[in-house]
C-alpha cells in the first residue's frame, strides 16, 4: 500500500473517530508529535510533585499533610501512566527523561514558579489542577488510544485536586486576617502563570491547526483559557478573594468574562528557562536521577543474579 | 485517666508521626518514580497511624486535646519516639535500613496488639497491621536487592546497619509504664516482640550478605524524652505554622 493510501485511510479513522493504537500505522509526524506532547506531559507531572512536595513536612494538621501526601503520590502516578503511554509508541522512559535533564524537552512552566506559602497549596490545586483540567478532559477523547484512556483516570483525580485546592482557599479566605491575606497573596501570584499556562494565543500558537487536524486536540489554546476563566472568576469572587485582573469583567451579552492583556514576554522568558525555579527544579530532578544511579544498577544486578540462580535450578 | 495507656500511646503515635515525616521527605526526590510513589504511600500510612493513635491518646487523656495539638503543640522533650525514627534520610540504603529494622518491630508489635484487652488498641492495630506487613515486605526486598547487589550497594547497606544499628535496642525499651499494661492484657510482652524482631532481621540480613554487627553498644532514650539533635529540626519544620499563628484553623 502506498504511503498516501496508508495516510488518507488513517486520517478517515480519525475522522470518524477511530482510536488509533500502539499496532496501528500512524504518520511518522503524528508519532512525533505525541511522543512530545505526552512526555512533556509525563514531565509536568514529575516536575509538578516538587513545588508541592516542598510543603508536606510544613503542612499545618495531620488531615491537611495527608491529603497533600495523597495529592502529591497521585501525580507520580500521573506521571507513571503518561511514561507508559509514552513508551506504547517506541520510545524508553529514561531517554524522554533524559531529554527533560538535558533542557531538550519542556515541562509546563507554571512548575517554575515558588510554592512560598500555605496558600500556595490551596492556589496550586484550585488553579493549576484546575487548568490542568480543562486541558485535559478535551484530551480523554483524543485520537491516540493509550493517552485517551489514562486521561480519563487522571481527569477524575485532578478534579479532586482541584476542589481540595479551593477547599484551602476557602479556609484561609473565611480564617484570620492573615490568613485571607495569604490567600489573596497567593491568587495575585498564581492568577497569571495558571493563564498563561493554556500556551500562547492562538495566533502564534505553531502546532495547534495540525493537532486539531488529528484530534489530538479539540479546542484552541484561546478557547480553553476562556472556559477556564468563566469557571474560575466567580469562585473567587464566591471568597470574597479578588482576581489580580483591572480589565476583568464579565459581559452579559456573550456570557463570557473578558479578561486583561498577559505578559508574553514574561510568558517566553520562563519558557526558555528564566523563571523563578527553573534551575532549581530541573536540579532537584537531575539530582534525583543521579543519586539513584546505584540503586537502579544494584536492583538490576541483583535481578540478573536470580535469573541465573534460576537457570542453575 | 489511665496515665500509664496514655503514654504507652504517645509512644506509638510519636514512632509513626516521625518516621512519617522523614519518609515524606522524599517526596519528587526518589532514584526512580515507582520508588517515589510507594515512599509517598508509605508516609500517608504512618501519618494516618499517628492521627489515629495521637487521637485516642488525647481522648485517654482527658485534657482536651485531640490528634493535632499533640503532634503540634508539644515540645521536644514531650516527644516519646525512638531514635531510630529520627535519624535522617541518607542515602536510599540508609532509609531502607531505618525502615526495615523498624517495620520487622511493628508487625510483630501490631500482630500481637491486635488481641488487646483495649478495643480501640486492637482496632488501631488491626488496620496498622495490613500497612506494616506490605512495608516489612518492600523494604526487605530493598535490602536484600541492595545488600547483594552491585559492590556499591552492597558497602553502602552494610554502612547503613553499622550507622543504625546502635538505635535498635531501643525498640525493646521496657519500664513500668509496659508492665502495669502487659499485666492488663493491653500490650504484649517485650521479648516475645524481639525474638521474632531477631528472627525477621537474621533471615533477612544473611539473604542480604550483610554482617550483623557485633558492637553490643547500644544508644538511646527517646522513651525518655531525650533525643538527638535531629527532632528539633523535625519539630520546627512541622509546627511551623502552627507556631508562627497560633490559635489559627487550617
Ligand atoms: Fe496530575
Ligand atoms: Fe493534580
Amino acid at each position: 500500500m502506498s504511503n498516501e493510501e496508508l495516510e488518507r485511510q488513517f486520517q478517515e479513522k480519525i475522522d470518524n473517530e477511530i482510536k488509533i493504537e500502539p499496532r496501528d500505522w500512524m504518520p511518522d509526524a503524528y508519532r512525533n508529535l505525541l511522543i512530545r506532547q505526552i512526555s512533556q506531559h509525563a514531565h509536568s507531572e514529575t516536575v509538578g510533585m516538587l513545588p508541592e512536595g516542598n510543603w508536606i513536612t510544613r503542612a499545618p494538621s495531620l488531615r491537611r499533610k495527608q491529603i497533600l501526601l495523597a495529592k502529591v503520590q497521585d501525580e507520580a502516578g500521573h506521571g507513571l501512566y503518561l511514561y507508559s503511554a509514552c513508551e506504547t509508541l517506541g520510545v524508553d522512559r529514561e531517554d524522554t527523561i533524559d531529554d527533560l535533564h538535558s533542557g531538550k524537552a519542556k515541562y509546563s512552566s507554571i512548575f517554575n514558579y515558588p510554592a512560598l506559602t500555605w496558600a500556595d497549596m490551596g492556589a496550586i490545586g484550585w488553579l493549576v489542577d484546575g487548568a490542568a483540567i480543562m486541558n485535559q478532559i478535551p484530551l480523554s477523547r483524543c485520537s491516540y488510544g493509550p493517552y485517551a484512556r489514562s486521561m480519563v483516570r487522571i481527569c477524575k483525580e485532578e478534579s479532586f485536586h482541584q476542589r481540595q485546592g479551593y477547599e484551602i482557599m476557602t479556609h484561609l479566605a473565611n480564617g484570620t486576617p492573615e490568613q485571607k491575606a495569604m490567600a489573596q497573596d497567593a491568587l495575585n501570584r498564581f492568577w497569571w502563570p495558571a493563564m498563561m499556562m493554556f500556551g500562547p494565543s492562538d495566533n502564534d500558537s505553531k502546532h495547534s491547526a495540525q493537532s486539531m487536524k488529528w484530534k489530538i486536540k479539540r479546542f484552541t489554546n484561546d478557547e480553553l483559557r476562556q472556559q477556564f476563566v468563566d469557571a474560575t472568576a466567580p469562585q473567587a469572587e464566591l471568597i470574597g478573594l479578588k482576581v489580580p485582573d483591572a480589565d476583568l469583567k464579565f459581559n452579559e451579552s456573550t456570557g463570557h468574562y473578558e479578561y486583561g492583556e498577559m505578559n508574553w514576554d514574561e510568558f517566553w522568558q520562563v519558557v526558555n528557562g528564566n523563571g523563578p525555579c527553573n534551575k532549581e527544579r530541573l536540579d532537584a530532578r537531575r539530582k534525583a536521577k543521579e543519586d539513584g544511579m546505584w540503586v537502579r544498577e544494584a536492583a538490576a544486578a541483583y535481578a540478573k543474579k536470580q535469573e541465573k540462580k534460576e537457570k542453575r535450578a | 485517666m489511665n496515665q500509664n495507656l496514655y503514654k504507652y500511646l504517645i509512644r506509638l503515635g510519636d514512632d509513626s508521626l516521625i518516621i512519617g515525616h522523614r519518609l515524606s521527605e522524599w517526596c519528587g526526590h526518589g532514584p526512580i518514580l515507582e520508588e517515589d510513589i510507594a515512599l509517598t504511600n508509605f508516609a500517608l500510612d504512618f501519618i494516618g497511624q499517628a492521627q489515629s493513635i495521637l487521637e485516642y491518646a488525647g481522648k485517654v487523656e482527658g485534657a482536651g486535646r485531640d490528634a493535632d495539638d499533640l503532634a503540634y503543640l508539644r515540645y521536644e522533650h514531650d516527644f516519646r519516639n525512638a531514635l531510630l525514627v529520627e535519624q535522617p534520610n541518607g542515602d536510599f540504603a540508609l532509609t531502607m535500613m531505618r525502615q526495615f529494622l523498624f517495620d520487622a518491630f511493628r508487625k510483630p508489635l501490631f500482630e500481637a496488639l491486635t488481641k488487646s484487652s483495649d478495643e480501640q488498641v486492637a482496632a488501631i492495630a488491626e488496620k496498622s497491621l495490613k500497612e506494616t506487613k506490605y512495608h516489612l515486605k518492600h523494604s526487605s526486598e530493598w535490602i536484600i536487592r541492595l545488600g547483594d547487589g552491585t559492590e556499591e550497594s552492597h558497602k553502602r547497606t552494610q554502612d547503613a546497619l553499622d550507622t543504625l544499628w546502635r538505635y535498635t535496642d531501643e525498640l525493646f525499651y521496657e519500664d513500668e509504664t509496659d508492665k502495669a499494661l502487659e499485666a492488663a492484657g493491653i500490650i504484649p510482652s517485650i521479648s516475645k516482640i524481639k525474638e521474632e524482631w531477631e528472627k525477621t532481621v537474621n533471615n533477612v540480613l544473611t539473604e542480604a550478605t550483610l554482617t550483623l554487627p557485633t558492637n553490643g553498644w547500644s544508644y538511646g532514650k527517646g522513651r525518655a524524652g531525650l533525643h538527638s539533635e535531629n527532632l528539633g529540626y523535625i519539630l520546627a519544620e512541622m509546627q511551623y505554622l502552627q507556631r508562627a499563628y497560633p490559635g489559627a484553623k487550617w
